[in-house]
């Protein structure tokens, strides 16, 4: 069994955001990365199907040098190598040309991601990898099984759950609770110094978007809070200071 | 497991824990990106499976077992033995950051692991045999046992060398009696390294296992200090001792003291980790709590309690850190580990102190850690080398002229 791991580098969820430059770069000074959370579940369970019936891991990143302490804490929580495509990851279709460009003559069983990063929540690079291969491609996946060439899988939908079964090789976006996040303990750390961590430079393609602007969403309002009791009080207000009935 | 203690897991979980480890002086910059990791993933561990249930544990007096396990898991046990024997082969600066991670979330905790790694495994590793390695130490690093140090007395504290337990060769074994009192892990320990004179007075360091006839461990209870971790006796009454079981390469009080000096050097990270603890919490309640219409740390006197806090915080980050490069070269003396491990308690435990204040009537509750990091560090004062004996040890390296007798 082949499996790759697609994991992104993005700012931990309790960091400050702010923008630099005349809002046209993110300000990275001070901020902590981590491995995207959904491509952590991911990741987490492509190590427990590889404890259960063997195989390789290998961690894909599209990123600059800076992503490299993410990409070795993969390693560290059990991936085998790692694969470093040296880009900035500008957009969904150029980071999916990138992964599907290494993916495609590798002969990966299963093509795992979170079913969205967290820094710009795009939800589409599975989609994308998926088409590029001529893969099935399934997102956001809760549970997922193997039983010899099929995989069983849970899918969150609209107000419920959908079980569906796909042949291998398919690519699957993740989400809780497929496994549990793993904390990499000190030996696994001790041997991710020495795995592979190759640095592939990127195929020609041009990223298709151009950015122009950072914005913050709009500060949240103060909240009222007002007595259950006192429905009179909360139409007065509706009506007369938020003027909205 | 009773089910009162299968409440100690499934009980009520603290107050999220939200702890940020200060850095004022981006300290961050000496460590290796392999110890960031190191630090990051201890506290996920520390956050994921000790301060979630610290607080009852305490409350409680419960020592939860399963934590032995746990720490054998993530390599929390002898992180500087070597691989070969189920270590972790990392440097000083790694068990360091490791213990102040784990302190930060209970020295109760701390004393576990730094019992195991540097009083039982480290023992093992310096003076054992290549058999008794391998018997021993791949089970005390994975947790399926548990080890245990004893070197304190009843009437012997301070002074280790008047100690009496005692062995006699008996041909083809020894024969060993006497008591140890104040020995962390000893009631649920599978082994005990102790530390007994021979028939010429000389100390050495015998194995002694679980279910050896005549070898007891009688829990100490009713202590207000280190409620979540056991501490007990060991009681030695005519144990026979197998020959293969006495540490053959080091024998003198100075055996047990290389030992104390890997576990000093392991506390005085974990006291700063209890401090930042404090202080962390402190810094937020007091930005958070208001009084006469303002938060409490607009007031001048509680911007001096967390100025002074941080600033003895990142002076002791910087000794520690120095500390831990020289015991990587192994060029760092037991003066200097005392410096640092008196310097480290004492500034956690007056931040403890002020920080206990700072969250007012708040701060004695088992809403915040405080009282219970304070009550804590009194024991952590006082082993390893009480706070005066270790002015002593600074005090003879400085003159030349040993006041301890
Ligand atoms: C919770 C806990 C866990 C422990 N775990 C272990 C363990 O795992 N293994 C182990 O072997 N021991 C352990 N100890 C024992 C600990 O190391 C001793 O308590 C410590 O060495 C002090 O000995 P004592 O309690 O007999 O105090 P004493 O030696 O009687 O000291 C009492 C006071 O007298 C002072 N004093 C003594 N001699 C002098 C002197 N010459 N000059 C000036 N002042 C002096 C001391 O500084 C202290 O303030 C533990 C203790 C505690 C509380």
């Amino acid at each position: 069994m082949k499996i790759l791991v697609c994991i992104t580098h993005v700012p931990d969820t309790t960091s400050r955001i702010s923008f630099t430059n005349g809002d046209t770069e993110f300000d990275k000074s001070g901020v902590q990365y981590i491995i995207g959370p959904y491509d952590d579940y991911a990741l987490a369970r492509a190590v427990e199907l590889k404890e259960q019936s063997g195989g390789t891991i290998t961690v894909l990143n599209v990123g600059t040098a800076e992503t490299e302490p993410t990409i070795r804490k993969a390693l560290a929580i059990g991936a085998d190598e790692a694969i470093r495509v040296n880009a900035e990851p500008t957009d969904s279709l150029f980071v999916a040309n990138e992964i599907a460009n290494v993916a495609k003559d590798a002969g990966y069983d299963l093509i795992l991601m979170g079913r969205e990063s967290i820094d710009f929540n795009g939800g589409m690079v599975h989609g994308m990898v998926g088409e590029l291969l001529g893969l099935p491609s399934v997102s956001p996946v809760m549970t997922l099984d193997l039983d010899g060439d099929t995989a069983k899988m849970t899918r969150e939908i609209e107000g419920g759950k959908e079980t569906i079964e796909v042949k291998l090789p398919f690519v699957a976006g993740c989400q809780e609770p497929i496994a549990e996040w793993k904390i990499p303990n000190m030996r696994g750390i001790m041997s991710a110094r020495t795995k592979p961590l190759n640095v592939v430079e990127p195929s020609s393609q041009a990223a298709a978007t151009k950015l122009e602007k950072y914005e913050m969403p709009p500060a949240k309002g103060e909240v009222k809070m007002i007595d259950a009791d006192n429905v009179e009080e909360l139409v007065n207000l509706l009506k007369n200071e938020a003027k909205v009935i | 497991m009773s089910d009162k203690s299968n409440n100690h897991f499934a009980g009520k979980k603290a107050a999220n824990d939200f702890f940020e480890s200060p850095d004022f002086y981006v300290v961050d910059d000496l460590l290796t990106e392999e110890h960031l990791l190191i630090r990051a993933s201890i506290r996920d561990f520390v956050k994921k499976e000790i301060t979630p249930y610290v607080e009852q544990w305490c409350q409680d007096a419960y020592f939860p077992y399963d934590i032995v396990k746990k720490f054998g898991e993530i390599g929390a046990f002898g992180p500087t033995v070597p691989e070969q024997y189920g270590g972790g082969g990392l440097d000083y600066i790694s068990y360091g950051l490791i213990m102040q991670e784990i302190e930060r979330g209970d020295s109760g905790m701390r004393s576990t692991a730094s019992v195991q790694g540097s009083l039982v495994m480290y023992p093992i590793y310096k003076f054992g045999s290549e058999e008794q390695r391998n018997k021993y130490l791949p089970k005390l690093a994975s947790g399926e046992w548990l080890g245990c140090f004893g070197l304190t007395e009843p009437d012997h504290g301070s002074n280790p060398s008047g100690m009496l337990t005692n062995f006699k060769d008996m041909g083809d074994h020894y024969l060993l009696n006497g008591a140890k009192m104040w020995i962390s892990n000893s009631p649920k320990a599978d082994v005990a390294v102790v530390w007994a004179k021979n028939e010429e007075g000389r100390i050495h360091g015998l194995i002694v296992e679980r279910g050896m006839e005549g070898f007891s461990t009688p829990e100490t209870h009713n202590k207000w200090s280190l409620r979540a971790s056991c501490t007990g006796e060991l009681v030695f009454d005519n144990v026979k001792v197998p020959k293969e079981n006495l540490l053959p390469n080091k024998s003198g009080l100075g055996a047990p003291l290389m030992c104390l000096d890997s576990a000093r050097y392991g506390i005085a990270w974990g006291a700063i980790g209890a401090a930042m603890d404090c202080y962390d919490s402190a810094r937020r309640y007091a930005a958070e709590r208001i009084q006469f219409n303002k938060p409490i740390a607009s007031f001048q006197l509680t911007q001096k309690k967390l100025s002074e806090m941080l600033t003895e915080i990142t002076k002791a980050q910087l000794l520690n850190w120095k500390l831990g490069k020289m015991m990587d070269e192994g060029k760092a003396t037991t003066a200097q580990i005392s410096m640092a491990k008196r310097n480290s308690v004492h500034t956690a435990l007056t931040i403890a102190r002020e920080a206990r204040q700072i969250h007012g009537g708040m701060g004695i509750t088992g809403e915040y850690p405080i009282m219970r990091h304070m009550m804590n560090l009194e024991s952590v004062i006082t082993y390893e080398g009480t706070h005066d004996i270790h002015l002593l040890i600074l005090g003879a390296d400085i003159t030349g002229i040993p006041a301890f007798s």
